[in-house]
């Protein structure tokens, strides 16, 4: 099944659904690119079809819609602990494959490791619905195919741009309205990127040893990365938090509870009260990050958590490309990992 | 559902200077405990810190804290009858049915005592579940030992070795690093003792190997790691090493599983 609408018949439904939803897309956020009087593409609340963008991938991703980059757990008052109500409606998120994908991977995070759901990520993650966009180019740093993560089914509505036609289809109860319903059908299929530029090979996750952990591969990093942390907080699968706490600056018994996005490249991570830390030297943090996100997640939940958007080669100020390290690493590793 | 991150308010008991910058808390709680487990501890407005439980009891629990920052300040001030926040318990603990039987050797150093205590204090209550118990301790300086007069009783039950890092006046026991007094461990039959590990990180890497050296197998060796956690169930990330997390697969570790737990 599948509607063919115009943009102006788009917009229409749009509106019909932001009755129910609040819709995100990838958008231009004018003023906040790198530079001054610069744009960047992110995530932004829309309400007609002109303002999503389509030819350019987002700067950061969608995480931050639904797993805010700092977020009230509870108040306090004196003795009483109230917890942070839940401050969204329902969200509707244009979203591409690999980001998909990449939410699965904090589903895993967020909702089965250690057996305990997260209350706050959950009651958020409840309120989400997908609407995939088609992605069949994809762009310059992406590898998904690679990583298995440019298909997904996991969508309750997809969405197909195609010049002037827009392609529509969804099975979901709430996003099939009557503003869709009355557009002429049009039955298609989605279709996935088949290649990307950039292909990695993943070493095999059993044939990382001590060795490579010692490797001089990650002196490298020492000397380019600076611990910006610019590729943890633009990843879709970095899930790190650190907890805050604040008081009222006029009443020392009012206050609250937050978590804040915390990121491993960043300085303090692993620091500990009484002065003890872990992986000071950037080259470790490399190391560190690049493991969980090809090795270790895998070993742990039988997925690789890295989906390949690309992101964090996009982001890097000293330009250090994530899938060239992947590749390094799998070239040492089949020349048998040491540093002789 | 229920929402883990909200802790609830305990009763402060009492609180024991055992040093000038550790103090144990004993809060009022009733629930299962495992040694070696911990606690997220809090002060709203504060912030929040993973404590490991130093000893319990039926109707109360200790935590040794140490002042070394700004909530531990902020503890430090508190008085009996003030509310303190917590939410856990967390980790696996030591298994005391993993050490029934065995010739038992408990090293602990500096603050490391505190998660081996309530082990140590069961084996001395319960000395017929050991085939042999001895105690090794180390601390800088004779104003660094935590429950002093606790490890004298322990040292009427079995022997128990105190060290020391440097010489000190009125101290006329022993002195120096806490590796060097591994010795004056009965080291007969070695290969079939067992061995819990708990100190800093340079600590546990050293008597590790120490232990190794004199011929302790790698599976008789436990140790409990400590990481900053900001969650204690999984979320967080930052007690992750390796596939690992401390929080849930630890903070105790068998030494053959904590060897390949590379940060």
């Amino acid at each position: 099944m599948g509607y063919r609408l115009t943009t102006t018949r788009f917009d229409k439904y749009l509106t019909n659904l932001s009755e129910t939803f609040d819709i995100y897309a990838p958008v231009v956020q004018k003023g906040k690119g790198m530079y001054s009087d610069t744009e960047v593409v992110g995530y932004g609340k829309i309400t007609c079809f002109d303002e999503i963008v389509f030819d350019k991938k987002s700067y950061y991703s969608p995480k931050e819609v639904f797993y805010p980059i700092r977020e009230t757990l509870f108040y306090f008052l004196n003795d009483e602990l109230k917890e942070a109500p839940l401050d969204i409606r329902p969200i509707i998120l244009f979203v591409r494959p690999c980001d998909i994908n990449g939410i699965m991977r904090l589903d895993t995070m967020f909702l089965e490791n250690g057996g305990i759901k997260d209350y706050y990520y959950l009651r958020r993650r409840q309120l989400l619905k997908f609407i995939m966009i088609e992605c069949t180019e994809g762009f310059d740093t992406c590898f998904c195919v690679s990583m298995g993560t440019n298909k997904t089914d996991q969508y309750d509505g997809v969405i197909r741009v195609q010049d002037e036609k827009i392609l529509f289809d969804t099975d979901d109860e709430k996003l099939l309205t009557s503003a869709l319903e009355e557009n002429p059908k049009e039955v298609f299929t989605p279709r996935f990127i088949e290649e990307n530029k950039v292909k990695v090979t993943i070493p095999e996750p059993d044939l990382v040893t001590k060795d490579v952990f010692e490797h001089e591969i990650w002196t490298e990093y020492t000397q380019r990365c600076i611990a910006c942390g610019r590729c943890n907080t633009s990843c879709i699968t970095c899930s790190c938090f650190t907890m805050q706490d604040v008081k009222s600056s006029d009443n020392d018994h009012l206050g609250e509870r937050r978590r804040v996005w915390a990121g491993c490249h960043v300085d303090g991570f692993t620091d500990m009260a009484g002065g003890h830390s872990f992986r000071s030297k950037n080259g470790e943090k490399m190391r560190f990050k690049t493991m969980h996100k090809i090795n270790d997640y895998y070993k742990r939940f039988g997925t690789h958590m890295c989906v390949g958007c690309g992101r964090c080669d996009d982001v890097c100020p000293e330009y250090i490309s994530f899938s060239k390290c992947i590749n390094k690493l799998n070239d040492i590793i089949s020349e048998g990992g040491s540093n002789d | 559902m229920i929402n883990p991150y909200l802790p609830r308010p305990y009763t402060l008991l009492n609180i024991t200077k055992e040093t000038e910058i550790d103090y144990t808390f004993k809060v009022a709680y009733k629930g299962s405990l495992i040694g070696g487990q911990f606690m997220e501890l809090s002060l709203p407005g504060v912030g929040e810190a993973p404590i490991s439980i130093s000893d319990f009891d039926e109707t109360s629990l200790d935590m040794t804290i140490r002042k070394v920052g700004r909530l531990t300040d902020q503890i430090f001030e508190l008085k009996p009858g003030d509310k303190i926040y917590m939410r856990g318990p967390y980790g696996n603990g030591f298994d005391l049915d993993q050490f029934k039987g065995k010739d038992l050797t408990v090293i602990a150093g500096g603050t490391g005592l505190a998660p081996v205590k309530n082990l140590i204090r069961h084996f001395i209550m319960h000395q017929e579940e050991v085939q042999s118990l001895e105690i090794l301790l180390g601390f800088k300086t004779p104003q660094d030992i935590l429950f002093g007069e606790e490890i004298k009783k322990w040292a009427d039950q079995c022997p128990t070795y105190l060290t020391v890092d440097q010489r000190a006046e009125y101290w006329n026991g022993l002195t120096g690093l806490i590796t060097k007094h591994v010795s004056l461990l009965n080291l007969e039959n070695i290969k079939e003792k067992t061995a819990v590990v708990v100190g800093p990180p340079i600590m546990m890497k050293f008597m590790t190997l120490e232990l190794l050296k004199q011929g302790f197998l790698e599976e008789n060796i436990w140790v409990s790691f400590e990481r900053k956690m900001s969650c204690g169930i999984g979320k967080c990330g930052h007690c992750k090493i390796d596939e690992t997390y401390v929080c849930l697969e630890g903070p105790v570790f068998n030494y053959i599983k904590a060897k390949n737990l590379l940060d």
